[in-house]
């Protein structure tokens, strides 16, 4: 294909350019889901379970039916047979009874929605959502994942494990376990539904991840057509996996304004947010690795608990799914076997956040590797030297599967990547030192990764030239604060040679971009930006033989620059061209279509794996046990930066939320399944005095993908997969711990414990 | 019906006469009784700042005001910052600097920046750092924003 493609002639794909998102933003005019407003809305309230478990015997609603200005109190009667929420990507051997119903009989966790108030006014509606009395019969909970029967069960591996670890000259085995936390965006959800009983359209506005699947759900929950139903991407207040995901009230807001004929808008407030939203994370691990004399890796063994909390959402089993495929890395592993076994507890329901399965994965390999170096008595760079795949040993086939697709890790010097990082932060050693020498607590630890991005199998784009010149792009990729707009334009604007600032995309519009399958898993700039590509080279296809006949000149004459195509001394720029491809114009030949645009589709069927290495410096207050994190550096390739400064944004941004997880985010219960960090004075997210004050970032591009034209990987994870890890290594490098750390988050009891 | 009180507030230079039920906050008169959306809400007990305004030129989180306690105040949300179409220094250095990704947390990081650097032109990056822990971002990591702050500092010094 690429013989076919023309030059870039932008210079954009590669430059810091400004975000188009700054602007709006900046003004307080971005339009979040709780922005919209329709005329004559209603507001929704959701009675949500005060019970872990518990079989629902009675709701009563008549006093909140009594309230003045209360519109309709409904419960699970109400609803009649409503199936389950499917899951996005079924692997096909989910077990059965593991879907989260709408307003089910039995409650299963703390928060799940148990009936809906429709009152006039939002306050009206808090208030009678108070009056609604729930009579239950407890059940028992199950809240530690060890005392509950597995739902689900699933094996990785190959080689001859067994053998290996007999004849090994090292084993090292760890127990560890990663805490429930999760992404918990800035913005609650929020959803306004709108149904027009004149053309039976139903418009949806804020769920902003996956419209086009959501729509399709909706439709089919409501038994309408799906072309009926139209989602709006809106702003949103980040995502990182969690947010726009189909949840109950997905299907509650829109049921509600179809029955009352009344847009029906819902906001969460934060209370109902870290019940309600995605939890994720919460493992356990007992890791293994048996080692030859010369600390070479014969073979790695993992057993794993996987918390789900009370159901299976839509990303069903593909957290544990990807841990177990993701876990050896970068790593030349001759054997490996894994297993995980999925426990449902009565907390609630795990999906993905920002590097599923990896960050978990990742913590435990890496803090293996450095107590392994300890025992065997290597340096803990060097292990990973001898154990890295070297770039002859690329592309290295896999025999694991991980999403669904073959994994082929594609494009890398694995082992030069880790020397860059090292030789950047060695000056770090000799600051740890320093700090020892005067008292303190410090320590130095690092760790390498292996991600993957740019899971297909497609995605569609629309890239459209306007008489005016400018372009639009309508693209399935939505905005979750990452700068995909921004991205998109640049990559249109590159093949066109347009100014970036005249391409406006328009993304996550279910009628005007009905094949997108959105952002998630890091495959927007991947997928959507070669869309993108591909549409904006077919359209410049169209232009030139437009040119072509507008000029008078043979086509394979003609220049192309700077949004225009020239012949001698004669040109016609792209909105010309457009404003020919108008229906009567003398350029446009009969029977061919009118206008100036294309729709493509880019599909691929495996995925790309970027890779890194994380370093970390820690500082501990051995009176408070406070972890000050002074250095921090990522060093990621990811084949082709469009924007670095969005990218380097992505990388600091993922940095902050993984100290967060290993060092103080928790979702913690009562032993009667009651949450505990139910407010942010309980669940603490880090602050600008908690991060460390300058993340270094290297940016490599060195092994661009072979599997795109653009040959970028995706880079909206790799801020966040090792840094539980490169801060567990350093706090135990710190301690002088022979042992494992044993758990994340390293909370200050956890370490003041240790210092004795 | 519940108590309704008639109050005045000057929001960013305009007048509004607003009748407000008692307990209605702040955050909800601006956002959905006036129309100023650019003040957001992230939590709604006080500890994220999304909905940081000034009162009187002082911040204040518009979720834990009520309505009624903004008679007679002049306020100012982002909305007021930029000059017509000509973003502020801040909101310049903001976009500069990088500092937001989804912009979610970013009207009550400007705000409080606003009313921090009037009081204190002669700010440091550290004690910048301090003020905006006060704030939560998930998507930054807060290093971009406190570039910007102290960018705008040191200019403001400069030209002053
Ligand atoms: S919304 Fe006011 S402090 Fe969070
Ligand atoms: S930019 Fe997203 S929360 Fe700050």
């Amino acid at each position: 294909m690429s013989t076919a493609t023309p030059e870039r002639t932008g210079g954009v794909v590669g430059a810091r350019v400004r975000r188009h998102e700054d602007d709006r933003l900046l003004k307080g005019l971005g339009r979040f889901a709780d922005d919209v407003n329709r005329l004559g809305q209603v507001h929704a309230r959701i009675v949500r379970s005060t019970l872990a478990h518990g079989e629902i015997l009675r709701i009563d609603t008549a006093e909140a039916r009594a309230l003045p200005g209360v519109l309709a109190v409904i419960t699970g009667a109400d609803l009649g047979d409503i199936p389950p929420i499917p899951i996005r990507l079924p692997r096909g051997d989910e077990p059965d009874g593991c879907l989260q119903r709408i307003l089910p009989d039995e409650v299963r966790y703390v928060g799940e929605p148990v009936a809906a108030v429709v009152a006039a006014d939002p306050y009206l509606a808090e208030d009678a959502a108070e009056l609604v009395t729930v009579e239950y019969r407890e059940l028992p909970v199950v809240l530690d994942a060890a005392d509950g029967p597995a739902s689900a069960r699933m094996q990785a591996g190959f080689g001859e494990v067994d053998a290996a670890f007999s004849a090994a000259a090292h084993v090292v085995e760890l127990d560890l376990d990663v805490g429930r936390h999760a992404a918990v965006p800035m913005e609650p959800r929020g959803l306004v539904a709108e149904y027009d009983a004149a053309n039976g359209r139903l418009q949806v506005w804020g769920a902003t991840k996956v419209p086009v699947f959501n729509r399709n759900v909706l439709a089919r929950m409501l038994g309408m057509p799906a072309e009926q139903v139209r989602l709006h991407a809106m702003d949103a207040g980040g995502g990182f996996g969690a947010r726009g995901e189909f949840y109950p009230e997905d299907l509650l807001i829109p049921w509600l304004a179809r029955r009352l004929r009344r847009p029906v808008k819902w906001t969460e407030d934060r209370a109902e947010n870290l019940v309600a939203l995605n939890h994720s994370r919460q493992q356990r691990h007992r890791i293994a690795a048996a080692f030859d004399a010369d600390a070479r890796l014969l073979a790695l063994r993992d057993g794993i608990t996987h918390d789900n909390g009370a159901y299976l959402r839509t990303h069903g089993l593909l957290v544990p799914e990807l841990t177990i495929g993701m876990l050896p890395g970068p790593y030349r592993v001759p054997a490996y076997q894994a297993s995980v076994e999925v426990v449902l507890t009565n907390k609630t329901p795990c999906g993905t956040y920002r590097a599923p399965g990896r960050y978990e994965g990742t913590f435990a390999r890496e803090h293996l590797l450095d107590v392994a170096a300890d025992r065997i008595g290597i340096d803990r760079a060097e292990i990973r030297r001898r154990n890295l795949l070297r770039p002859e040993e690329i592309p290295h086939v896999r025999p694991l599967r991980a999403l669904g697709t073959d994994m082929v890790l594609d494009a890398g010097d694995y082992p030069a990547l880790l020397e860059t990082a090292l030789a950047r932060t060695s000056g770090w050693r000799d600051e740890v030192a320093r700090l020892r020498n005067s008292g303190r607590k410090a320590g130095y630890g690092f760790a390498v990764f292996l991600e993957k991005s740019g899971l297909g199998p497609h995605e569609t784009a629309d890239v459209i030239v306007e008489p005016s010149g400018r372009i639009r792009v309508h693209s399935g990729g939505t905005s979750l604060g990452q700068g995909i707009e921004t991205v998109l334009a640049q990559i249109a604007a590159d093949r066109l040679g347009v100014d970036h600032e005249d391409v406006q995309v328009v993304n996550g519009d279910t009628d005007l971009q009905p094949f997108g399958l959105g952002s998630w898993a890091s495959r927007s700039t991947v997928l959507a930006g070669n869309a993108v590509d591909l549409a904006a080279t077919a359209v410049l296809a169209r232009a030139r033989s437009l040119a072509a006949r507008m000029l008078g000149a043979p086509e394979d004459l003609l220049e192309h620059a700077a949004g225009a195509f020239a012949f001698g001394d004669r040109s016609v720029a792209l909105g010309e061209i457009a404003a020919a491809c108008a229906p009567g114009s003398p350029y446009l030949e009969p029977g061919t279509e009118p206008g100036l645009a294309a729709r493509r589709v880019f599909e691929v069927d495996h995925m790309t794996y970027p890779y890194g290495v994380h370093v970390a410096l820690v500082d501990i207050d051995p009176g408070t046990g406070h972890v000050t994190v002074p250095r921090y550096l990522v060093a990621y390739e990811i084949g082709k930066a469009i924007n670095p400064t969005l990218v380097e944004g992505q990388l600091v941004g993922g940095v902050a939320q993984g100290l967060g997880g290993a060092l103080y985010e928790n979702f913690h219960y009562d032993d009667q399944g009651q949450p505990q960090a139910a407010t942010f004075m309980d669940y603490l997210m880090p602050t600008a005095a908690e991060v460390p004050g300058l993340v270094d970032t290297i940016v490599a591009e060195d092994a661009p993908s072979p599997d795109n034209p653009l040959g970028t990987k995706g880079a909206g994870e790799g801020g966040i997969t090792a840094a539980g890890a490169a801060l567990a290594n350093a706090v135990r490098d710190a301690l002088g711990l022979g042992e494992a750390v044993g758990r994340l988050p390293l909370s200050p009891q956890w370490i003041c414990t240790e210092l004795g | 019906m519940k108590d309704q009180h008639l109050i005045n507030v000057t929001v960013n230079g305009a007048e509004h006469e607003v009748l407000v039920e008692s307990r209605r906050t702040l955050a909800d008169v601006l956002r959905h009784d006036l129309g100023y959306t650019g003040t957001h809400l992230g939590c709604e007990h006080g500890i994220c700042g999304a909905c940081t305004i000034l009162v009187d030129g002082t911040p204040a989180r518009a979720c834990l005001m009520f309505g009624v306690q903004a008679d007679g105040a002049e306020v100012r949300t982002v909305e007021g910052l930029a000059d017509g179409d000509r973003l502020s220094d801040l909101q310049e250095a903001f976009s500069r600097r990088h500092g937001l990704q989804c912009g979610f947390c970013t009207p009550g990081f400007l705000m409080l920046a606003e009313a921090y650097l009037a009081e204190n032109p002669a700010a440091d990056k550290e004690e910048i750092r301090d003020v905006v822990s006060s704030n939560l971002c998930r998507c930054t990591g807060y290093q971009g924003i406190v570039e910007a702050i102290t960018d705008v500092a040191a200019a403001r010094r400069e030209a002053s």
